[in-house]
């Protein structure tokens, strides 16, 4: 076991759970993450994520092991390490028959905030999510990117110095999307850790600094961003013509491998490490005109996928 | 920096959120909570105290209807205290909204405290509103006002931590219905609500000693009639054993997170 630093938002030590239905859920997690970090953590469905998030917000009991949020113990110091603690959880879980405004003043009750502290802080966050014009709603009136940025709100309220969130932009428009990604990079910038969970890989690698992967409860890769990104070998590149192709293109170097996919595009792959003017200039010369260029998959999905087979 | 536990100013406010949440709910579905009781119970003081009761006659030593009225405010307040706590709890267990407070700093006994106080406070109100709905059918003055409150506050007291028992380990909205009509309905029946337990053979005396309810009609209505079929003494003390182990039970329970943390 590693020692933990009093520099992490987040330590988990030999962390498992097994349900009582017998199923092991999480088998032996070891986690840090450090204070102001934007942290990704990625996996397939069922991996055990919000499993993980569930038992740091004591809503699941763990089995066996230890977590640290900032130096202390959860199930010791249960009232300062929830006081530091937001969440926002994968499902939605408020009252479907309050008022958008009374769900956050309500969760600023909780947590000792009261009268005009409560409403400025409520009206705050709710404004920050562009929720202030529905105060007066029903919960159950908004719409399902509303409901996302009401679960936002409210777990901000108290001013949380590490926010965790599961899968925050599921069902979010992307344009919503974008300026949810600009919030959370401002509230990060302002020293707050972010944890979240995600599918959608362009969220984790244009947002997080350090990432882990969990597949089948347990951490198979956890490094940064950058250095996941660059252990990817090799990239595909997708070309579509101008005119129909007579032959396939021919590159007299075995890194470059050329398919075609139909009369009018084909794919190259090569490795990340190389620049790819050559290959221009190959085409140019066997008299081939691209109309257009992309990168057939999203790195990080590829990268993903290999980590999970081995 | 607050220590290690939750500043008691902070408690306080959390129990206050809850309490406050708890009256907005019931206030805000006031046609399913506090109208049907006063219909109900309107519709038993006219039937058995105006127009059965006549024919009856004298109960206890007293007219039939100055008799049940007491009897039947106390069956409203049993009734609403325990179904708000176990509806209203078991509907945030249901939609979920209970993680709000479970994953905040609110310690369990506040929890529970705040969804007693909501029962209480519904149990006080529909007793009030049937209080005032008896004028109509009788005029009673109340004996001993300090007792009478003191035993609506305690009775619902009691009912609201049974319905937040019962919250805790429903599972389906099925599951909080059937112990108010296989428990509840016949301990109030049989509690002295409608008679008085002289009537009883000894037997049936001594089985009625076991029911709690007893103890509350009949604390209840020697505050306003200033008779009773039992020791008001014995009464308190029972009403107040009655809320300690309740209350130890579900805060056990609260802490071993059954039906809430998995
Ligand atoms: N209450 C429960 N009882 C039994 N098994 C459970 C329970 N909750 C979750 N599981 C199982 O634990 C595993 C991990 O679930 P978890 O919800 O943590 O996955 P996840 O990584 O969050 O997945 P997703 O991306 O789909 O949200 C799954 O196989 C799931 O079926
Ligand atoms: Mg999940």
């Amino acid at each position: 076991m590693q020692s933990i630093s009093p520099k992490n938002a987040i330590s988990i030590r030999g962390l498992t759970k097994t349900y009582a239905n017998g199923f092991q859920a999480l088998k032996g997690i070891d986690l840090d993450v450090k204070e102001n970090d934007f942290f990704a953590l990625l996996g397939p469905n069922g991996a055990g994520k919000s499993t993980i998030i569930g038992i740091i917000s004591t809503l699941v009991r763990a089995s066996s092991g230890a977590i640290q949020v900032f130096g202390q113990d959860v199930a010791t110091h249960v009232y300062e390490t929830k006081l530091s603690l937001g969440i926002v959880p994968q499902e939605i879980n408020f009252s479907q028959f309050e008022k958008v405004g009374d769900i956050v003043i309500t969760q600023a009750g909780y947590y000792g905030l009261r009268g005009d502290l409560a409403k400025q802080r409520a009206e705050k966050y709710l404004r920050k999510l562009d929720l202030w014009e529905k105060r007066d709603n029903r919960s159950r009136m908004l719409s399902g990117g509303m409901k996302r940025r009401l679960m936002i709100a409210r777990a901000l309220v108290h001013e949380p110095r590490l926010l965790i969130l599961d899968e925050p932009t599921a069902g979010v428009d992307i344009e919503l999307r974008r300026s949810m990604w600009e919030f959370l990079q401002e509230l990060n910038r302002n020293g707050t850790t972010i944890i979240l969970t995600t599918h959608y890989l362009e969220e984790a690698e244009s947002l997080c600094r350090n990432i882990a992967i969990i597949n089948q409860g347990q951490i198979v890769e956890n490094t940064s961003m950058r250095k996941l990104l660059d252990k990817l070998a090799r990239q595909t590149l997708v070309f579509d013509t101008c005119d129909e192709l007579e032959s396939a293109p021919t590159f007299n170097d075995p890194d470059i491998l050329c398919t075609t996919i139909d009369s009018h595009s084909f794919e190259i792959s090569l490795s990340t490490s190389r620049d790819i003017n050559g290959i221009y200039a190959a085409l140019s010369e066997q008299g081939i005109l691209i109309r257009g260029m992309r990168n057939k998959t999203n790195r990080l999905e590829e990268l993903f996928l290999s980590s999970l087979k081995n | 920096m607050p220590g290690n536990s939750m500043l008691t100013n902070h408690k306080y406010i959390a129990f206050e959120t809850i309490l406050i949440k708890e009256i907005r709910r019931f206030t805000r579905i006031w046609l399913q909570t506090l109208v049907p009781p006063a219909i109900t119970i309107g519709l038993y003081f006219l039937i058995f105290g105006n127009l059965i009761g006549g024919r009856i006659g004298q109960m206890g030593g007293f007219d039939y209807v100055d008799f049940i009225v007491p009897g039947l405010i106390m069956m409203a307040v049993i009734q609403n205290a325990y179904a708000n706590v176990s509806s209203s709890f078991f509907s945030n267990k249901f939609q979920r909204c209970i993680e709000e407070i479970l994953v905040s700093p609110v310690p369990n006994y506040i929890i529970l405290l705040g969804f007693v106080a909501g029962g209480m406070a519904r149990g006080v109100a529909v007793g009030l509103i049937v209080t005032a709905m008896s004028f109509f059918f009788t005029s009673l003055h109340i004996e001993h006002v300090f007792l009478t409150l003191l035993v609506v506050l305690l009775t619902s007291m009691v009912f609201s931590l049974a319905g937040f028992i019962n919250a805790l380990y429903a599972n389906t909205f099925d599951d909080i219905s059937i112990i108010p009509t296989f428990v509840l309905t016949p301990l109030i029946y049989l509690g002295g609500v409608f008679y008085s337990i002289e009537l009883l053979p000894t037997f049936g005396q001594w089985i009625s000693a076991l029911n709690p309810v007893l103890y509350m009609v009949n604390t209840f209505r020697y505050g306003i009639l200033g008779t009773s079929d039992v020791n008001i003494l014995w009464a308190l003390f029972m009403l107040g054993v009655f809320s300690a182990g309740l209350f130890g039970v579900a805060l056990y329970l609260l802490r071993k997170g059954t039906g809430l943390r998995q």
